[in-house]
This record gives C-alpha cells, sequence and structure tokens, in this order.
C-alpha cells in the first residue's frame, strides 16, 4: 500500500514539475516514444511478412497435375514475362483466355483482352516518369487498368498482367484454372534467418540503450528533488520508489506517445523502401504478443535504469551526495559479457561444425551479449581514456576535467552510437561476406568477368543472356537482328538448345547411369563459333565439340540422339537426328564459369530446330564492357519486343553491384535513423548540462571567457565519448563480424566498410555541438549572472 | 594617472529587465586603489551596478568610463578582454569550476589571456599560498569548505594583478569569522597590488574594510561621503 | 537626549502653551519617563534667554498666567543643526534618533538625509574599530568586535527605520 502510495508520488512529481518538469517529461515521452515507435514497427514485419506470403500464395497458380489442366471456360494460359528494370524487378505475366469466364488473377477484375494490360500503380509511375521510355517500349501494351492492391505484395511492387493472343502451351505457356497455391515453402535459409536475427539485434538494442537514456533526461534534478523529500520524512527505500514511479510516468507517456508516432507513421509505410521492399499500411499491424513485449520491455527498462542510476548515489535529507571520488570502475564484470559473447560464437564455430542451421541461436545470443557488453565497456573505457589527461589548451583542459568528473551521462547517451556502429559494421561485413554466394553462387573463387571489351567468341562466358522456352529459329534469327543493332552491343550467339539423349548401347555403360546427356545447339556460323573454335563453317555442317578433359560422349559422328530434352530416350514420339560422319570434331572455348558448351553443333540446315523437343531460344549478348550506359536495359526492351516472355539474365557487374548497394543504402538508412535518435539523446543530456550550469557560465563569462572556449570546450567533451565509442564499436564490430563471418563458413569481403560509420560518429560529434551552440549563447548572455 | 583621478566613473545608468527597473540613474566612481562598499537592501540594483561596471552588462543608458575608455561602446570581445586583463571577480559561494582542481581555477583567468600552463600554475600557486590555502591546490572546489572555496575565489580574482576587482557579496555564504579572515586577505592583498576593489555586500561589518560607502536604494546610488 | 531641541521641534510646528508642550513631548516621546511641569518651564526659561523662543501671547483668565511661546528663525535654525548632525555612535542611540527623525518628520525635514548621515557616521567609526581591530591584538579585537556588532545593529535599525519612513510620517502627522 505504502509501496503504490509512492510510487503514485513519484508518477505526480513527473507531471507537476513546472515548466521545466513538464519539459523534461515531454522530452523523456518523446524520447521513449521514438523508441516504442521504433520497435512496435520491428514487432509488425511478422504481420508485413504473413500479409506478402499471404499474397504471394494467392497469386501463385494453382498447382497442375502432371497431366495438365483441362481447357475449359475458365482455364487460361500464362507465361512468366518478368522483366527488370535498373535493377528493378518488374513481374510481369502473358495471359490468354481459354473461354469467356477464364479466371482473372487477384487484383484484377478479368483477365486483359490480346494487346492490353492491366498495372500496378507503382508500374505506371515508372512508365510515365522521365526515363521510362525505354520500359514503355519494352511493354507495348495497351494500360487498360490497374492492378489492385489484393494483387500486390506492397504498394511499390511493379506488376503487370497483359492479354496475349499468341501464347500456346508449345511455346511454353501453361495452363491453368485457377489462382491460389498451397505449395509447401521451402523452410528460410537458415544463414538468412541468422542474419535477419542479427538485423533485429543490432537495430533493437541501441533502440533500448537509448530507451534507458531517455528515462534520466534530468535525472540530477530529480536526485535534488527526492532529496528535499527525505529532509521532509521520506525514507531511502520511498524515495527509491518514487524515482521508479517517476521513470514510470515518463515511460508510459513515451509508450502514448509511441503509440501515436506508430499509427501516425504506418500510413506512410508505402513510400518507405527498404532492401526493394514496403508494405501495406494493414499490414504494418503488430503482432499483439509482440506488442505486449515491447510494453514490458519497456517499463522494466526504464524503472531499471532509473533504479540502477541511484546506485551510485546516496539521496540524504541535506542534499545529494555523490560519491566525491566515483567508485573505481570494476573491468572484469564489464568483460564478463562482450568475453562471453564472442566466446559463445567461437566455441560454436569450433564445436558445432558447418551446419548453419544450429547457429541461429548462439549466432544471436553471441552477437546480443557482446554488442550490450560493449555499452557496458564504454563508460570504463571513456574513464581511462581520460583519467591521465592533464593540461592542454583551456577548452580540452575544461572538457576533459569534466569528463573525469562525471564521463557517466555522457558515456551513457554514446553507449548507443556503440552498439548502432558495431551493430551496422557487423552486418556490412556479414552482408559483404555472403553477397558473393548471391551473385554468383557457382562461383567458388570469387572471380568476376571484368568489364573489358572482347571480342565475339573470345574464352568468356556471355554478359546477357535471353532465353525464350520455345525453340524457334525465326526467333533466333530476329533476336541476332535486333539485339545486334542494339547499342553497346558487341556481339550476339542466337541458337536453339536443347538436351538430348543419346540412344547407341553405350547408355547402359555401367557408371553412366540413366544414360549421359549431350547437348544439341542449333544456330548459325558465327553463333556456333562462340562456343567453339572452328576453323571453316558453312550452313549444312554439323560439328561436335569436346572440352580438354575429354569424356567419353556418345554423340560421336555416327551416333543417333532423341531430341527429346534428356528425357533418356523414353519418349518414343521424339524426333531423332543421327550425327553424320561428316561431323568434325572441334575444341570447345572454356566459359567463365569453367563449364564448356560441348556437344553438338548444328547448323541450321544440318538440323531443323522445330523438331526438337523442349528446346530453347538463347540469345548470348556480348556487350562493350559498360562503356554505354543503359546497355542492359536496351537490350531487355529488343528482347521483349521480340518475345514478351523472354527472360533475360545479366552478369554484368554493375547489376552485382547494385544489388549490393540496395543492403548498404538500407543499413545506411537504418544507421542514419538510429544514430539520428541516439544524436537527439545526446543533444538533450548536452544541453541539460549547460543549463544546469548557468551559473558557472555566467561566471565565466564574467571572468572575459572567449565564447569560442567554451565552444569547444563543448565539442572536445562530445567528441570524446565519441571518439572512444567509436573505436571501441570499430574494434568491437570487426571483431564481431570475423567471428560471425568464420561461423557461417564465409571468408571476410572487405575489412573497411566501417569507414562509413567512423565518419557518421563525426557527423554526430558536429551535430551535437553545433545544435548546442544557440543555448549556449544564450545561456552565456550576461543575464545568467542576474538570475541570483 | 594619479590616485586623484577616477580609475572607474558611470554616470546616469539605467538598466531594466523586462518590466522591472534596476537602476535608474545610477551615479558611481572609484579611484586608483581604492575600496568602495555598494550596500543597499535586496533588489535595489547593486548587483546590475556592478555588472554594468564590470561590463558584463550594457546599462540600457548612461555611461561607464574606464581609464579614459567608454565601456558602453565597446564591442563584446574588447570587453570580455578588459575583464580578463584589468578586472578580477569574486563572487558569493566562489563559484569555481567544480571539474578543475583548486589550483587550475586560479590558473583559470591566466590560461584565458593566453598564458602557457606552467607559468599560470606557478604564479597561482604563489597566490594560493599568499592566501593561506596552498594546502588545497590539487583539490577539486567540492572537497574544501566555504571559507576554503572562497579564498581560492579570492585568489582566482587577483591573479591577474587586476586594476579593479569585482566582489558581489564575498563573504554571503561565510560565517562571520571566515568572513572576516576572507574580507582581511581581500583588502590586504588588493592594497598589495594596489587594486580598486567595488564591494557588493548587504553586511556593514564588510562593509566597514572599505575606504567609502556607496549605497543604492530603489536603483540610485548614493555616495555617504558626500552627503554631509 | 536633549529635552531642549525637542521642545524647540515641537515649537516649530506651531506655538504652543507651556502644558500643551508637555502634553505633546510625552504623547510622543515620553511613554515612560513623562516630563516634569518644572522641567519644561526651566528649559523654556534657558530658550528665551538664548532668544531661541519667543513668547507669542500672555493669556490671564481665572487660573494661573498662562504664556504660549513660539520658536524663533535663531531657534529654527538650532534645530536644523541639531537634526543634520550625526550623533556619536553609542550604544542605545535609539531613543534620541527616534526623537530626531520624529522631530524631522513633524517639522516636514528629510529624516532620510538624518538617517543616512548617521549611518555614515556609524560607517566611519565601524571602519576605525575595524582598522584597529586589525592592527591590535586578541584582546583589541574582541572589544572592538563587541562595539562593531552594536554599531551593526544601529545600522539595522537605520535601514529599517529608512525603510519604514513613509508609514512613520503618517503615523506623526495624524
Amino acid at each position: 500500500m505504502r509501496a503504490l502510495h509512492d510510487l503514485a508520488l513519484g508518477m505526480r512529481f513527473a507531471v507537476s514539475g513546472g515548466r521545466e518538469g513538464r519539459l523534461r517529461t515531454g522530452l523523456t515521452a518523446l524520447g521513449v516514444g521514438l523508441g516504442v515507435a521504433l520497435l512496435l514497427a520491428a514487432s509488425s514485419v511478422p504481420s508485413i511478412i504473413d500479409g506478402r506470403m499471404a499474397r504471394t500464395d494467392a497469386r501463385g497458380v494453382a498447382a497442375t497435375h502432371s497431366g495438365g489442366v483441362a481447357r475449359s471456360d475458365t482455364s487460361f494460359l500464362y507465361i512468366d514475362a518478368s522483366t527488370e528494370f535498373h535493377g528493378r524487378p518488374v513481374s510481369g505475366t502473358l495471359l490468354r483466355a481459354d473461354g469467356a469466364h477464364a479466371t482473372p488473377p487477384p487484383g484484377v477484375a478479368a483477365v486483359p483482352r490480346p494487346g492490353d494490360m492491366v498495372v500496378s500503380p507503382a508500374l505506371r509511375d515508372l512508365m510515365n516518369a522521365p526515363g521510362g521510355t525505354l520500359l514503355r517500349r519494352r511493354l507495348p501494351f495497351h494500360d487498360a487498368g490497374t492492378v489492385a492492391g489484393a494483387g500486390l505484395l506492397d504498394p511499390g511492387e511493379l506488376v503487370y498482367y497483359a492479354g496475349d493472343s499468341d501464347l500456346s502451351t508449345d511455346r511454353g505457356a501453361h495452363r491453368a484454372s485457377a489462382y491460389g497455391s498451397d505449395d509447401a515453402r521451402d523452410p528460410l535459409d537458415p544463414m538468412l534467418i541468422a542474419v535477419i536475427a542479427l538485423i533485429c539485434v543490432v537495430l533493437l538494442v541501441p533502440v533500448i540503450v537509448f530507451i534507458a537514456t531517455a528515462v534520466r533526461f534530468g535525472g540530477e534534478r530529480r536526485d535534488r528533488r527526492l532529496a528535499v523529500l527525505r529532509l521532509v520524512g521520506a525514507d531511502a527505500r520511498a524515495t527509491r520508489r518514487m524515482a521508479a514511479g517517476e521513470a514510470l510516468f515518463g515511460a508510459g507517456a513515451g509508450l502514448a506517445a509511441g503509440g501515436a508516432i506508430f499509427a501516425v507513421a504506418r500510413h506512410f509505410a508505402g513510400s518507405i523502401r527498404l532492401w526493394g521492399m514496403s508494405a501495406f499500411p494493414a499490414d504494418v499491424t503488430p503482432v499483439p504478443l509482440l506488442a505486449a513485449l515491447v510494453v514490458v520491455a519497456v517499463l522494466a527498462t526504464s524503472v531499471g535504469a532509473a533504479l540502477f542510476a541511484l546506485r551510485s548515489v546516496s539521496i540524504e535529507p541535506l542534499g545529494v551526495v555523490r560519491e566525491a571520488e566515483p567508485r573505481a570502475r570494476r573491468l572484469w564484470w564489464r568483460l564478463a559479457a562482450p568475453a562471453a559473447g564472442i566466446a559463445t560464437l567461437v566455441l560454436t564455430h569450433r564445436f558445432a561444425g558447418k551446419n548453419a542451421a544450429l547457429h541461429t541461436v548462439p549466432i544471436i545470443v553471441g552477437a546480443a551479449l557482446t554488442l550490450i557488453g560493449l555499452v557496458g565497456l564504454l563508460p570504463w573505457l571513456v574513464e581511462k581514456a581520460v583519467v591521465r589527461l592533464r593540461g592542454g589548451p583551456v577548452p580540452w583542459q575544461l572538457a576533459t576535467r569534466r569528463l573525469q568528473l562525471s564521463g557517466g551521462s555522457a558515456s551513457r547517451a554514446v553507449g548507443g552510437i556503440t552498439v548502432a556502429v558495431a551493430g551496422a559494421i557487423l552486418l556490412q561485413m556479414v552482408f559483404g561476406g555472403i553477397q558473393d554466394d548471391f551473385a554468383h553462387p557457382d562461383d567458388s573463387t570469387g572471380a568476376v568477368p571484368t568489364s573489358s571489351a572482347h571480342r565475339h567468341g573470345a574464352p568468356r562466358e556471355a554478359d546477357v543472356t535471353v532465353q525464350v522456352s520455345a525453340g524457334d529459329m525465326g526467333l533466333a534469327r530476329r533476336l541476332a537482328t535486333s539485339l545486334g543493332s542494339t547499342r553497346g552491343v558487341s556481339g550476339v550467339a542466337a541458337t536453339v538448345e536443347a538436351y538430348a539423349t543419346p540412344l547407341a548401347g553405350t547408355s547402359a555403360r555401367p557408371g553412366q547411369g540413366g544414360g549421359a546427356i549431350t547437348t544439341v545447339t542449333v544456330g548459325d556460323c558465327a553463333s556456333l563459333r562462340a562456343f567453339a573454335r572452328i576453323p571453316s563453317c558453312h550452313d549444312g555442317d554439323t560439328f561436335v565439340s569436346r572440352t580438354s578433359a575429354a569424356t567419353a560422349v556418345d554423340d560421336r559422328p555416327g551416333e543417333v540422339v532423341a531430341l527429346d530434352s534428356g528425357d533418356g530416350g523414353h519418349g518414343a514420339s521424339a524426333a531423332r537426328f543421327t550425327v553424320p560422319y561428316s561431323a568434325r570434331t572441334v575444341r570447345a572455348l572454356p566459359g567463365w564459369q569453367g563449364e564448356s558448351h560441348a556437344g553438338v553443333l548444328a547448323t541450321p540446315a544440318a538440323l531443323d530446330a522445330s523438331t526438337i523437343g523442349g528446346a530453347v531460344t538463347w540469345a548470348r549478348v556480348w556487350t562493350d564492357g559498360g562503356r554505354s550506359p543503359g546497355t542492359v536495359e536496351r537490350v531487355r526492351t529488343a528482347a521483349a519486343l521480340a518475345d514478351p516472355a523472354a527472360r533475360v539474365d545479366t552478369w554484368v557487374d554493375e547489376a552485382r553491384d547494385r544489388q549490393y548497394a540496395s543492403v548498404q543504402t538500407g543499413l545506411k538508412i537504418g544507421g542514419t535513423a538510429t544514430m539520428a535518435l541516439i544524436a537527439a539523446g545526446l543533444l538533450v543530456s548536452a544541453i541539460e548540462q549547460l543549463r544546469e550550469r548557468r551559473r558557472l557560465l555566467a561566471v565565466l563569462v564574467a571572468f572575459g571567457t572567449r565564447r569560442s572556449t567554451l565552444a569547444w570546450s563543448v565539442l572536445w567533451q562530445t567528441a570524446v565519448p565519441v571518439v572512444v565509442g567509436t573505436v571501441l564499436a570499430v574494434v568491437g564490430g570487426v571483431a564481431l563480424g570475423k567471428v560471425t563471418l568464420d561461423l557461417l563458413a564465409e571468408p571476410v569481403g572487405s575489412w573497411w566498410v566501417f569507414w562509413p560509420y567512423a565518419s557518421m560518429g563525426a557527423a554526430v560529434i558536429l551535430l551535437v555541438t553545433l545544435a548546442c551552440m544557440p543555448p549556449l549563447w544564450r545561456l552565456m548572455r550576461p543575464d545568467g549572472l542576474h538570475t541570483e | 594617472m594619479t590616485g586623484e583621478e577616477p580609475l572607474l566613473t558611470a554616470v546616469g545608468l539605467h538598466k531594466a529587465y523586462g518590466p522591472t527597473a534596476a537602476l535608474g540613474g545610477a551615479d558611481f566612481s572609484i579611484r586608483h586603489g581604492e575600496i568602495v562598499a555598494v550596500m543597499g537592501p535586496s533588489g535595489s540594483g547593486k548587483s546590475t551596478l556592478l555588472h554594468c561596471l564590470a561590463g558584463i552588462v550594457v546599462p540600457d543608458s548612461g555611461s561607464v568610463t574606464y581609464r579614459g575608455t567608454e565601456l558602453t561602446g565597446l564591442p563584446d570581445a574588447r570587453r570580455s578582454e578588459l575583464r580578463r586583463t584589468d578586472f578580477g571577480f569574486v563572487f558569493q559561494f566562489g563559484r569555481l569550476v567544480p571539474e578543475l582542481t583548486c589550483l587550475e581555477n586560479v590558473a583559470l583567468p591566466l590560461r584565458l589571456g593566453g598564458a602557457r600552463r606552467k607559468e599560470a600554475e606557478a604564479a597561482a600557486g604563489e597566490w594560493l599560498e599568499r592566501l593561506e590555502v596552498a594546502g588545497v591546490a590539487r583539490k577539486r572546489p567540492g572537497e574544501i569548505s566555504g571559507g576554503q572555496g572562497q579564498r581560492v575565489a579570492v585568489a582566482r580574482a587577483l591573479v591577474t594583478s587586476p586594476r579593479v576587482v569585482f566582489a558581489d557579496e564575498p563573504t554571503g555564504a561565510l560565517d562571520s569569522l571566515n568572513g572576516e579572515r576572507v574580507m582581511e586577505l581581500l583588502t590586504d592583498a588588493a592594497r598589495f597590488t594596489d587594486a580598486a576593489v567595488v564591494l557588493v555586500t548587504h553586511e556593514t561589518r564588510v562593509a566597514a574594510y572599505s575606504d567609502r560607502e556607496v549605497v543604492v536604494r530603489d536603483g540610485a546610488a548614493r555616495d555617504m561621503a558626500t552627503i554631509r | 537626549m536633549s529635552i531642549g531641541h525637542t521642545l524647540l521641534g515641537l515649537l516649530e510646528t506651531g506655538p504652543r502653551h507651556g502644558y500643551d508642550l508637555k502634553r505633546a513631548f510625552d504623547d510622543r516621546f515620553g511613554h515612560d519617563r513623562p516630563l516634569h511641569y518644572g522641567q519644561v518651564y526651566s528649559t523654556m526659561s534657558r530658550l528665551l534667554k538664548n532668544g531661541l523662543v519667543e513668547v507669542d501671547s500672555v493669556e490671564s483668565g481665572d487660573g494661573p498666567e498662562r504664556k504660549r511661546y513660539a520658536v524663533t528663525d535663531a531657534g529654527v535654525t538650532d534645530v536644523r543643526e541639531w537634526l543634520e548632525k550625526p550623533e556619536k555612535p553609542e550604544p542605545y542611540l535609539q531613543s534620541t534618533l527616534y526623537t530626531k527623525v520624529v522631530i524631522a518628520l513633524l517639522t516636514g525635514r528629510d529624516a532620510a538625509v538624518l538617517l543616512d548621515t548617521q549611518r555614515a557616521e556609524h560607517l566611519r567609526w565601524m571602519r576605525d574599530l575595524t582598522e584597529r581591530k586589525r592592527r591590535g591584538d586578541l584582546a583589541d579585537q574582541l572589544i572592538c568586535d563587541h562595539a562593531l556588532f552594536h554599531l551593526d545593529a544601529d545600522i539595522r535599525w537605520l535601514e529599517l527605520t529608512a525603510a519604514r519612513l513613509g508609514r512613520l510620517a503618517e503615523e506623526v502627522r495624524k
């Protein structure tokens, strides 16, 4: 009962502190509110993902049986016609209704008529934007409507559905009669889970640290008020309860503010893009359990921080007694957390082997322990850094002496920066390390094709490939013509390709399994020269291409192969092709992935491409290596005009860089937001400190102290903890990144990823110092002396 | 400059803080080496008078002349420089910089004037000795008594050998014995360096250490020596 | 306390009979020690002899002969000089100082100047005592301190009175 009374009294103080008190409570509420809003956003992530998943499923085509769906009034033909525009994926589908009641995709009223298309609002904006010309040419359909939200993963998604009367199953299209797939999804890649978990730790730990700092705004003033309460009879325990009550109120107000900020901000969810993704406001709904957890965590953190702050202070009736010589900060327990964190990671690496799925929990625990441990380590390090500092110019002396006496509050505020920077460095390193996997999964060496100019047929894989799932020599020729005349393209090899099964008895050869499959490639002489050294060639010639490590493949001259897309010769209906005895054996050129294009190379007159089952039309495009910007986009457009369903893949560097850059940008946005939050906290405590020293400032002014002297002192006072914190963050982040990458069995991509964050720390110093100047100037007016 | 000419003169000072007038036509003058007590009830404007005289506050009207220079027209930087070089200050409660040691506090005005740290601290050490507080040189203001703190403050005011020391209630927070000792040390030191002292106080027994008394009532200063 | 100056000051507000003078004096200053009529008579004789008062008129009626006294120019000057001259600072001055303040108010003179003059005189003494104290031994210091504390108390009274002059004037002139 008594305890409740004290708590309530503490809350009253939070409200009734006059203008000053309300300002302080307001600042706390704002600070905590910003943190809470971030936490609520984080707790909405599962809802956002669920929403995306649900819509992904809803617009997936219902599973087709092996026999296919029978043609009916509701059935339709579809083929994927997705493309990419300047690094942004455009999800496209060509549709052809079988009957009048063909099922439209989600978010679309009816299957678009041939030549029409329905587009998502974002795609329409992009097409109408300046620079969207190429995209408009690539999608030569009449804009007949809009894809509604139900058919989009997020408001910014680029989607179109177009009607195409030329679709047929022969040309690679599939038939279906309904949408909505219930495929069991592959479980998320464990590495991805680990990375996502890391992101959560990295983003949320600074927020918690910030909240703990925010509830201590105005702490010294509060301590003095509690001292007065001691004078009129409150005991030490009661003052603690009142402090807790006051913190509770601040946290409660912060929760309310955070809820309000979140409620407003979620409406703008659609305009925020992170990692190329966005969200519908309706999806940005916190998971109730997580939201409850946020509330409990914020309340507990604030009360805990308030009580922890009272630990080194004894509030006596006649005033606040801080230990004159603050108790020496002991190192061992501060080292315990980060050491345990690193040990967790290292030991997991040592004993758990390489099964990354098992690593998720240790990675989260280890990283979190290390990051949180850094916060504890910082005050000790700042103290150690400044304790020996003597002399120097007056501003430096004032700043270092101040830090020696009470560096704690500055260190606390900077603690958030340390975690944020260390975490960002960790993430950046991990991303950098695993990036290579995502970019070219088959390349173990990580070597990237050079972008230097090259000749057609050089021993090097194409920069861009165009595929259409139908073997059509005419299409191949059209592609060769249109792509060849595209600016920035230096060479095109257009072919029709398919797998084939040799029918000679060798298929049963021991060790060869179900028969060695070979490839059949049909193209003109110029195109075939992209794959092998062919000295002389005329239409009607056939070649057998061999790599140096010649394996005994039974596509020797004279052999018969079934053009059955490598079905093993079972398809009785498949056409056959006899490799003529005139076929010369030629030397295959190595491709950049170490794989050569071996097999049967035939000119169109030697083999009628239209007889091949399951063939694919290919166009391999060599560019001039980025000397003409936008070549890839022009290639996509040319390919789409030749066949809207053409699939374009690119291996050009810029695409990879862009993907990496988007990760980096996302991290920078998150990092900047966190830094801004922390800078705000630092600023509030700096200004508060200035206000508390109003009289002293006035005295220094009376002595004729230059304003610049005091301004520099403020700068140093901010800079020293931030620099120490940033150095600690860089060391901690790089160490943690290295250990984590080891654990994920990935190499360190770059050791220098911390530069942007180090400069961000410098920016925070400047920002806080600059923002402190107006109040400093105001407080340095001689009126300060007059307040006595 | 002879002792007869005024060192610092103020004529017709007016100063208002918002709607409340702190000074309403105050006159003042002090000669070389003179100790003048400024007395008056609280809120009478005596601190404002001191701030105007020291060039900390610019009066709304009237003039302050120091050695022939009109202070009110000087830019802030020049007035600050003057305060560093020619003036010294002692405040109630000492108002030492809590983070700095006593020695560093005393050396501060010299260092603000550009002196090297070693020299400044050597001079500061001498002054602490003169004021009988050499023992607290390495301590911080929070660790010493009020009387010691005020002596350190006096040392800080005198370390630059100022021509005028402005003392605003220098004994305000001290008991009589400590207060008197501080006054003895302050006046002795001022006489030693030939500094004039403007001594704002509400205590007669402190004012008794002065050569002359000026009473401020309702914003007007009255020189008690000219009454008869 | 100078009864002669006080009676002169009272007369400056207008001619009075001897008995009226005694009553006026007793009302204002004689709370604990009323004046004997004989004292008034002898003082008036002395003032008459010195030319500071004159007999304004004599009423002869059924009772004893009643003289009405008036102050002369010389008397007015004497009162002024008395008021302007600070008292020698010594303990228990209040009654004299109070009388002076009231007379000054009654006669329309500036009581504030009177108080300030006295204050300056007190401070001059305090300065001398402080100087003696600084040069003297412990005994000197203790003796001087005693006097200083008393003078300090006087000055506080002077300050307080100065702050209340307005109210006092109202009451005096009632």
